[in-house]
C-alpha cells in the first residue's frame, strides 16, 4: 500500500555542506522498509515532478529523510521550516532484502548521498555481523555518529582528511574485507565496482539504482534499467527503477 | 446536471479521460483514484510487438513542464489483451486504447487484435516524437495521416480517434484529413518537441537529445490548436495539453473539446484526474450550466 498526503514537518535541519535532513509526521512511516524512498512534491507550480528521496531513518510514526541540495527542488525543500506541510507519496519501490543477512557477515556501502538509507538498513540488521562503509568527498562528513551507534564503521574519503584516502573500494582492499553479501546505494561508478567486486569473489550484492523519475509508481515509464531477465511490466528487460526497484541483485541489472 | 457527453456513438459518464502514457493502463494509479469515476481511461500506447523504448535519460524537467523520450515501451497487444483489458473491464469506465506502430500493418495489426475486445475506442498515435521510426512520420503529412487513417477505418470495429501532434505548420489541415478519412474523432495535442542542455557536462540531457514537452507551460498552445481544429471539423474533439485542473479543463471544452484529458498532471498530482471531474461539477453550479454540452465550443 502507497500513501498520498500533505504531511507536518516536526524538524529541519543542515546535517553538512548542502545536505539537509527533515523529520516528517506522516502515515507512510508505518508502512516504509529499508531502502524504499518517498516522492516529495515541491510547491512551487513550475517545478511540476516529485523529487524522490531515500528513506534514512524510521521511527515513531516519523520518517527522516535526509538529501543533497542538487536543484530547484531540493533547493526549495532545504528552506523549510518546521510546522510547515509537505505533500509526500511513499513508501515506493522494493527496499532492500533484509533476510539475506541473516546469520551471514555483511557490508553495508552507502557513497555520496547514498549514504542515507543504510542507517535504516543498519538498524533493520541489529545483532547481525555488519559492518559500514561510508564514503564521503572529504571531511564534511555526516550520519557517521548515527551509523557508530549501530555497527562497526568504516570511512573512506576521496581527500583522505578521514579514514582511508580513495573510495570505498580501496577501505575494502585496504582493510581486507570480507563478507558474504553487500548492500550497496550510491553513484553509479562506485555501483559498477560493488558489482564486479562481487561476481569476482562470490559475494551477493544488492544495489539500489537512482534514475531519473516523473510518477514513482511504474506508470510513466522513465526511470528503466536494464536487466538480464525479462522485466514484469513489458516483459522487455526494462525494470522500473520505481516499482521492480530501486533495489536489484547486481547480477541481474545491467550498468 | 449532466456533464455526459457523446462521442462517436459511445456515452462517456463524464469528459475526463487520461493522457495516454502518463496512467498506465490504470493499475499504478488505482490506489488514489477510482477509476469507475474517470470518463475514460486512455491507455499508455499498445504496438502490436514487445518495444523495448529508448535507453535512458528519458525524462526530464523543465521550466513549468516536462520532456519525455519515452520511446513508446510496451509489452505488445497480446499481454496487453490478457492483462490490461481484464484489469480495466472490473470498473465502470470506457476504455479507450492508444495504438502505435512502425508501419501501416502494424497499426492494422494491432486494431485487428483489438476488433474483438471489449474496448470501447481507438485512438491512434501518429504524433509520438520520440520514435524513429513511423508515429509521427504518419502526423506531419496530410497525405499519409489520410492513407493511415483509411487504412485503420477499413478493419476497426471501435470508433477511431487520430491523435495529432502540434509539430506541424497547420494542425488544422491535418484535422481536415483525418475527417476526410473517415476518422470518429481527434485528439490533440500530443507533446511538443524539445531540448534540454547539461550545461556542466555539455551534453543532451535525454538520450534520445529530443523529447516531448508537456506540462502547464504548453497549455496556451494547445488550447489554440483545439481551436482551430473545432473550427475547421466536425468530428469531436479530445483535447489536451497541459491540463491540471478544472479551470484548465474548461478552457479547453469552451474552445471546442468535447472530452479533455489529464496527462503530466498525474505525476505532480496522483488525484489529479478526480479533482477536475470535482472541478467542473463546481463550475457547472457556479455558472448554472445544466449540460456540459452547452459549453462544448460556445467560444467562437
Amino acid at each position: 500500500m502507497q500513501i498520498c498526503e500533505e504531511a507536518k514537518l516536526i524538524e529541519c535541519n543542515e546535517l553538512s555542506t548542502g545536505i539537509f535532513e527533515m523529520y516528517i509526521k506522516t502515515k507512510v512511516a508505518s508502512l516504509a522498509k529499508p531502502g524504499q524512498f518517498v516522492m516529495v512534491y515541491p510547491k512551487d507550480s513550475a517545478t511540476i515532478l516529485p523529487r524522490p528521496i531515500s528513506i534514512c531513518e524510521v521511527s515513531d510514526g516519523e520518517l527522516r529523510l535526509v538529501y543533497r541540495v542538487q536543484g530547484k527542488g531540493t533547493r526549495e525543500f532545504s528552506l523549510y521550516k518546521e510546522g510547515e506541510t509537505v505533500k509526500i507519496l511513499g513508501p515506493l519501490g522494493n527496499g532492500f532484502p533484509v533476510e539475506a543477512a541473516k546469520g551471514k557477515k555483511a557490508i553495508l556501502i552507502g557513497g555520496g548521498i547514498g549514504v542515507p538509507p543504510v542507517l535504516e538498513l543498519a538498524k533493520a540488521l541489529k545483532g547481525e555481523d555488519v559492518t559500514i562503509l561510508a564514503g564521503y568527498r572529504n571531511s564534511d562528513l555526516f550520519l557517521d555518529e548515527d551509523f557508530k551507534k549501530q555497527a562497526t564503521l568504516e570511512i573512506a574519503t576521496e581527500d583522505g582528511s578521514v579514514g582511508v584516502k580513495g573510495n570505498v573500494m580501496d577501505v575494502i582492499r585496504e582493510k581486507n574485507l570480507k563478507c558474504d553479501v553487500i548492500y550497496a546505494c550510491g553513484p553509479m561508478p562506485m555501483l559498477r565496482a560493488i558489482k564486479k567486486y562481487a561476481e569476482e569473489n562470490g559475494v551477493t550484492a544488492y544495489i539500489s539504482l537512482e534514475e531519473r523519475m516523473a510518477c514513482g509508481v511504474g506508470a510513466c515509464l522513465g526511470c528503466v534499467c536494464k536487466t538480464t531477465k525479462k522485466d514484469s511490466h513489458s516483459y522487455v528487460n526494462n525494470a522500473r527503477v520505481c516499482t521492480e526497484g530501486p533495489v536489484f541483485e547486481a547480477s541481474e541489472v545491467e550498468i | 446536471m449532466n456533464t455526459s457527453v457523446k462521442i462517436a456513438g459511445v456515452e462517456f459518464k463524464n469528459p475526463v479521460t487520461t493522457a495516454s502514457g502518463t496512467f498506465g493502463s490504470g493499475m499504478e494509479y488505482s490506489q488514489f483514484v477510482d477509476l469507475s469515476r474517470l470518463g475514460a481511461v486512455t491507455t499508455k500506447g499498445v504496438a502490436l510487438t514487445p518495444w523495448q523504448g529508448n535507453p535512458t535519460i528519458r525524462v526530464t524537467e523543465v521550466y513549468g513542464g516536462m520532456l519525455n523520450a519515452i520511446g513508446l515501451q510496451n509489452p505488445g497487444i497480446d499481454v496487453f489483451c490478457e492483462r490490461d483489458i481484464p484489469f480495466l473491464k472490473k470498473y465502470d469506465t470506457k476504455i479507450i486504447v492508444n495504438v502505435c506502430g512502425k508501419t501501416v500493418e502494424e497499426y492494422v495489426g494491432v486494431v485487428e487484435k483489438l476488433s474483438e475486445q471489449p474496448v470501447d475506442m481507438l485512438e491512434i498515435n501518429v504524433s509520438c516524437p520520440n520514435v524513429k521510426e513511423g508515429a509521427i512520420a504518419f502526423g506531419q503529412d496530410a497525405k499519409a495521416l489520410e492513407n493511415i487513417t483509411r487504412e485503420i477505418k477499413k478493419v476497426a470495429k471501435q470508433p477511431v480517434i487520430m491523435k495529432l501532434s502540434p509539430n506541424v505548420t497547420k494542425i488544422a489541415d491535418m484535422a481536415r484529413a483525418a475527417e476526410a478519412a473517415g476518422a470518429d474523432a481527434i485528439s490533440l495535442i500530443n507533446t511538443i518537441t524539445g531540448m534540454k542542455i547539461d550545461i556542466n557536462r555539455k551534453t543532451f540531457v535525454l538520450a534520445n537529445k529530443t523529447g516531448g514537452m508537456s506540462g502547464p507551460a504548453i497549455k496556451p498552445v494547445a488550447v489554440r490548436m483545439v481551436y482551430e481544429c473545432a473550427q475547421a471539423v466536425k468530428i469531436p474533439i479530445i483535447g489536451m495539453g497541459g491540463i491540471s485542473c478544472a479551470e484548465d479543463a474548461i478552457e479547453f471544452i469552451l474552445a471546442g473539446a468535447t472530452m479533455v484529458a489529464v496527462g503530466a498532471a498525474n505525476f505532480t498530482n496522483p488525484f489529479a484526474t478526480v479533482e477536475v471531474i470535482d472541478g467542473i461539477e463546481d463550475y457547472m453550479k457556479r455558472q448554472n450550466v445544466a449540460d456540459i454540452n452547452e459549453l462544448i465550443g460556445a467560444v467562437r
